[in-house]
């Protein structure tokens, strides 16, 4: 973690460093781009997404190569994020107590660190996803060179991509939900970088402990 | 693509129904390949070459009679070659013309994500458009003859099209023409499968092959190519043609219940979000009494 102040005068805190805003918007563009050209792949009813983004053909070029950007902006992400990810104790009773957080409840939630257990398990989800979608978008890639007897590959590629992708874009769904409609200030945080005390306390106490333990500026 | 339309059967990734479906009818053509009269002259070869005006594709030379090794892009139609030991000692030269089978369940078409890229027509004909093909490769997946071929400069798809340009004016295609032993022949299914069983039948009696056969297989709905082959009992040993081909199991998943599963999660999902919003609305952490109860 950084070493640099958190708190931030107007009772604010900062909650992400430029780099990680950055990259964050690199592998959700990318994402995004990367799913309006697949479900337009997926399906004949969405084909015309492909035409509104330049013609399916372009889709076609470009996809596997914002593919490797998405793979590149997660392996980062893994690199800034990963050990805050790890499941601890408080995470079993956040399962336990999933309920009270659909229900707006926060009040009755477990004090969760810098993340919940929710939100650790849709990292996960993306960094397993993203090694998959990759392993079988390669195969994709550069289907028609792979001998017939390897044709194996072709059939588990186009199954694991495409039902990757689905899983991947429906745990996208409740993100963009949660961090642009539900949780409010949580999409400035990745914005701006800082969020309101109110919103550390709430949501992260454990995290909002550390940063005040780690304060430099006079209580 | 427009006049052409009232005579086509079956459109690749296309939303809704096919314009002009059963509006005509038409004999379903197909072509016959009689194995056991075939001599390897590669004339067919050739003679597609030419008619499709396609560019020089140099021969490879492997002390057989094999041309080369598989179809390509420019390519379309390939005799494979196989010396067989039979259980007698004695050897065997099977030679088949292979080229795409027309099947009348095309995988490549149900793989195919293009709108119009892959068309089958009333006549059972399956035509690649490549002025609408992307260049994905799902017809490659799709295919259980390993059929189409990716030219890598125009990044498209391409394959026998069973000379629907001749076909379509009352023409048998370029190969049939050329034969010069009269081992191949075009006409509606019905009759060409009605000469495949009358020479079957004629080989078991009279030349001593008792598993004589013609290679029609169901598993992909029949074919736009049929085969008198002198052991149809194994198919693989001309060239290795599967002895039943369907279109891959994956890719029936895929296009199938993995689509309905999918698409009913995404939209229940989308339903469900929104339904949340309603019931729930924001979680509301900047009241003042939730910020206080929980000081530091
Ligand atoms: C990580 C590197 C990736 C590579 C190399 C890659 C490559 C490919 C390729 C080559 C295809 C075939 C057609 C096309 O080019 O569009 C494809 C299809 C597709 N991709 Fe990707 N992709 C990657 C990541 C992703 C991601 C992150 C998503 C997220 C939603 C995604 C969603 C899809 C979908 C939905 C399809 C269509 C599947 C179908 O038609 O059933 N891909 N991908
Ligand atoms: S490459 Fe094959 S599956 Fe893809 S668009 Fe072209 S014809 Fe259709
Ligand atoms: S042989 Fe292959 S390319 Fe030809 S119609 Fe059948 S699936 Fe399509």
């Amino acid at each position: 973690m950084s070493h640099q102040e958190q708190l931030l005068p107007h009772d604010r805190v900062l909650r992400y460093e430029f780099n990680e805003r950055m990259n964050h918007w690199v592998a959700a563009g990318s994402f995004i781009y990367l799913m309006l050209t697949g479900l337009a792949f997926w399906s004949p009813w969405l084909f015309w997404i492909a035409s509104a983004l330049g013609g399916a053909e372009l889709s076609r070029m470009l996809h596997p190569w914002i593919g490797l950007v998405f793979f590149v902006a997660v392996c980062y992400m893994f690199a800034l994020w990963s050990r805050q990810m790890n499941f601890d104790s408080v995470d079993a009773q956040w399962w336990k107590s999933l309920h009270y957080y659909i229900q707006n409840q926060d009040d009755k939630m477990p004090p969760a660190g810098r993340y919940n257990a929710g939100q650790k398990l849709l990292f996960w989800s993306f960094f397993g996803g993203a090694i998959l979608l990759l392993a079988s978008g390669v195969v994709l890639w550069f289907t028609e060179s792979l001998p017939w007897s390897l044709r194996w590959m072709r059939y588990i590629s186009v199954v694991v991509h495409a039902g990757t992708a689905l899983l991947l874009i429906g745990n996208f769904m409740i993100h963009i939900y949660m961090g642009v409609f539900a949780e409010r200030g949580a999409f400035g945080s990745v914005i701006r970088g800082d969020v309101s005390l109110a919103f550390a306390k709430r949501y992260h106490p454990g995290w909002y402990k550390e940063i005040v333990a780690n304060s430099n500026r006079p209580k | 693509m427009s006049q052409a339309t009232l005579r086509i059967q079956k459109i690749s990734g296309h939303a809704g129904t096919v314009p002009g479906e059963d509006t005509q009818r038409e004999f379903t053509v197909c072509k016959l390949v009689d194995t056991t009269t075939c001599i390897g002259c590669k004339a067919c070869e050739v003679a597609c070459v030419e008619w499709n005006d396609m560019p020089f594709s140099q021969t490879t030379f492997d002390n057989t009679y094999q041309t080369m090794p598989d179809t390509r892009w420019n390519y379309w139609n390939l005799i494979l070659f196989n010396e067989h030991e039979r259980e007698d000692g004695t050897l065997q030269w099977l030679m088949r013309k292979h080229q795409c089978m027309h099947c009348a369940e095309p995988g490549c078409l149900e793989a195919c994500p293009a709108d119009g890229a892959i068309v089958q027509y009333t006549n059972g004909v399956v035509d690649f458009q490549q002025d609408h093909c992307i260049g994905c490769g799902y017809c490659v997946t799709g295919c259980p003859f390993n059929i189409p071929k990716f030219n890598s400069v125009t990044k498209r798809m391409y394959k026998c099209s069973l000379c629907t340009d001749r076909v379509s004016q009352g023409l048998e295609p370029a190969c049939i023409k050329s034969c010069p032993t009269g081992c191949l022949h075009f006409g509606s299914k019905d009759d060409m499968k009605f000469l495949a069983e009358k020479r079957a039948k004629q080989l078991r009696e009279h030349f001593g092959y008792e598993n004589a056969g013609v290679y029609d297989p169901p598993g992909v709905g029949g074919t736009g190519v049929i085969y008198v082959l002198h052991d149809a009992t194994k198919p693989e040993l001309y060239g290795g043609l599967p002895s039943n081909p369907t279109i891959p199991l994956a890719v029936k998943f895929w296009k199938h219940p993995l689509k309905w599963l999918g698409n009913i999660a995404l939209v229940g999902g989308l339903i469900g979000l929104f339904a949340h919003y309603l019931r729930f609305g924001p979680k509301a952490h900047d009241e003042p009494d939730v910020a206080s109860k929980e000081g530091d």
